[in-house]
């Protein structure tokens, strides 16, 4: 299970978005899992393709996601999961 | 009835949505939606009143809101998805993804749940189920010509302008920026270029059948087969629902040729109001004096108002979407956030905000009422 966290100023979209533990073995599957408990939580996140929007990050441990167009990077069990987002201006 | 209908205004801007209300003391906001994010386009639909708001999140993507009671709660709508395969003109190499919502249409009055979406890169979105979900059109997205549409000012071709014939609901008229004029005769199905007439000096051929710029195009609203159009090589005016167009940027000096946004009389077809500035390379006021040129003959001759305005050191620029009109009232928005009305077609204004952010659209409320 991996320990997913959110930044915080999603939670103006989601108010009940949480940390929580999620069964998944690639990112993909971990956005979409988050997708069936807060619905509508992924076009947040991704895009139609599939792809990670351009100001959003998500780090797998510490490090920082690698595959932005399909999110194929793999989970290991207990890793930490953090979903943010990008620093842009404006 | 008549003043009722004039009394509120949606004002999208880039930080938020603003509903401005005019009561016996005047112009105030009423209330305030979406704090600090960008609010691309907000209208009311006048088959039902209910409002909506496309929203520019910088980290989230482009969203689409609707509110049923006015403006009281909002509800996030589903935003039209383009679909698996396809790519961004004119290259389609990059997939193709709902980077912008441009513009809300309602369909036709004998077509309730009907709704069309205009985006960046270059697709129009209809609804029929009052937009909870939304289709792409793909006769337009896939029309042969779509090698000439591309970015501009933004990196992709948008669909800014849809009208919708009130005569006949199937007769659609759509500006793509940058691509050209696309009419349908037949609710979608199939679309024909109209662009003759128009020129577009930053082509090789600037009186080629396709890639022009239509910063904005409106039907008048008496009679459908006039169009007028702010584009970006000046004003156009077509009498035949946009086979032909002609040239109507002011030949005696005035201002009244490049900018974004213009406004149509509802009950005379000749006459349309129009935002200037210098030009494409020189985005400032021209004089940098704020003026509204408006013409009561079909664009032959214009004229400048600039009672109210502020008339030096004004960098002020009127976005296509922020300029608009409702019985003898305008109302604009400016880049620099300022915002004027006029009570009397634009003889005066009055400065009603300052202080606002960038201003993006700005509509009327058109709702008679249940």
């Amino acid at each position: 299970m991996a320990q997913v966290k959110f930044t915080p100023n999603l939670k103006r979209f989601f108010p009940d978005l949480c940390e929580c533990s999620i069964e998944a073995a690639t990112v993909a599957e971990l956005v979409a899992a988050c997708d069936q408990r807060w619905r509508g939580l992924s076009d947040y996140l991704i895009d139609e393709t599939g792809a990670l929007r351009k100001h959003v990050n998500i780090f797998i441990g510490d490090e920082l996601l690698r595959d932005k167009r399909a999110l194929s990077d793999a989970i290991a069990p207990e890793t930490r999961v953090h979903i943010m987002q990008a620093l842009s201006g404006g | 009835m008549g003043v009722r209908l004039q009394n509120k205004v949606l004002v999208g801007t880039r930080k938020g949505l603003l509903i401005l209300r005019r009561d016996a003391a005047g112009w105030t906001v009423e209330s305030a939606h979406f704090e600090a994010i960008p609010v691309v386009y907000a209208m009311q639909d006048p088959r039902d009143g209910s409002l909506w708001a496309s929203l520019d999140h910088g980290h989230w993507g482009g969203k689409l809101q609707r509110s049923r009671d006015g403006g009281a709660t909002w509800q996030e709508v589903e935003a039209p998805k383009y679909p698996e395969g396809a790519t961004c003109p004119p290259e389609f190499k990059t997939p193709a993804t709902t980077s912008y919502i441009w513009i809300i249409e309602p369909g036709g009055a004998d077509e309730p749940e009907r709704l069309y979406i205009g985006t960046e890169p270059g697709g129009l979105f209809r609804s029929d189920d009052g937009g909870d979900s939304f289709q792409l059109v793909a006769p337009l997205w896939n029309h042969h010509s779509n090698k000439h549409w591309f970015g501009g000012g933004r990196e992709y071709p948008g669909v800014c302008a849809i009208q919708i014939n009130p005569r006949d609901s199937r007769h659609i008229t759509v500006g793509i920026s940058v691509g050209g004029v696309y009419v349908s005769e037949d609710g979608g199905e199939s679309w024909e270029a109209r662009n003759r007439g128009l020129f577009a000096d930053y082509l090789p051929d600037k009186y080629a059948e396709f890639g022009h710029d239509p910063h904005i195009i409106l039907a008048s609203p008496s009679n459908p087969d006039v169009l007028w159009q702010q584009n970006h090589c000046g004003l156009f005016r077509s009498e035949d629902g946009g086979r032909h167009w002609q040239s109507i940027s002011d030949k005696s000096g005035g201002p009244a040729d490049f900018g974004f946004a213009l406004a149509l009389d509802e009950k005379d077809e000749r006459v349309a109001w129009m935002a200037p500035a210098v030009s494409a390379e020189y985005r400032v006021p021209v004089g940098r004096a704020l003026v509204i040129c408006r013409s009561e003959d079909g664009g032959q001759t214009w004229q400048d108002l600039r009672q109210g305005l502020p008339q030096q050191h004004c960098y002020d620029l009127v976005f296509r979407h922020a300029l608009d009109k409702r019985a003898d009232s305008l109302a604009f928005g400016t880049t620099a956030g300022n915002f004027y009305v006029s009570g009397d077609r634009g003889d005066s204004w009055r400065c009603i905000a300052n202080n606002l952010a960038v201003v993006y659209s700005v509509r009327f409320m058109r709702w008679a009422g249940a």
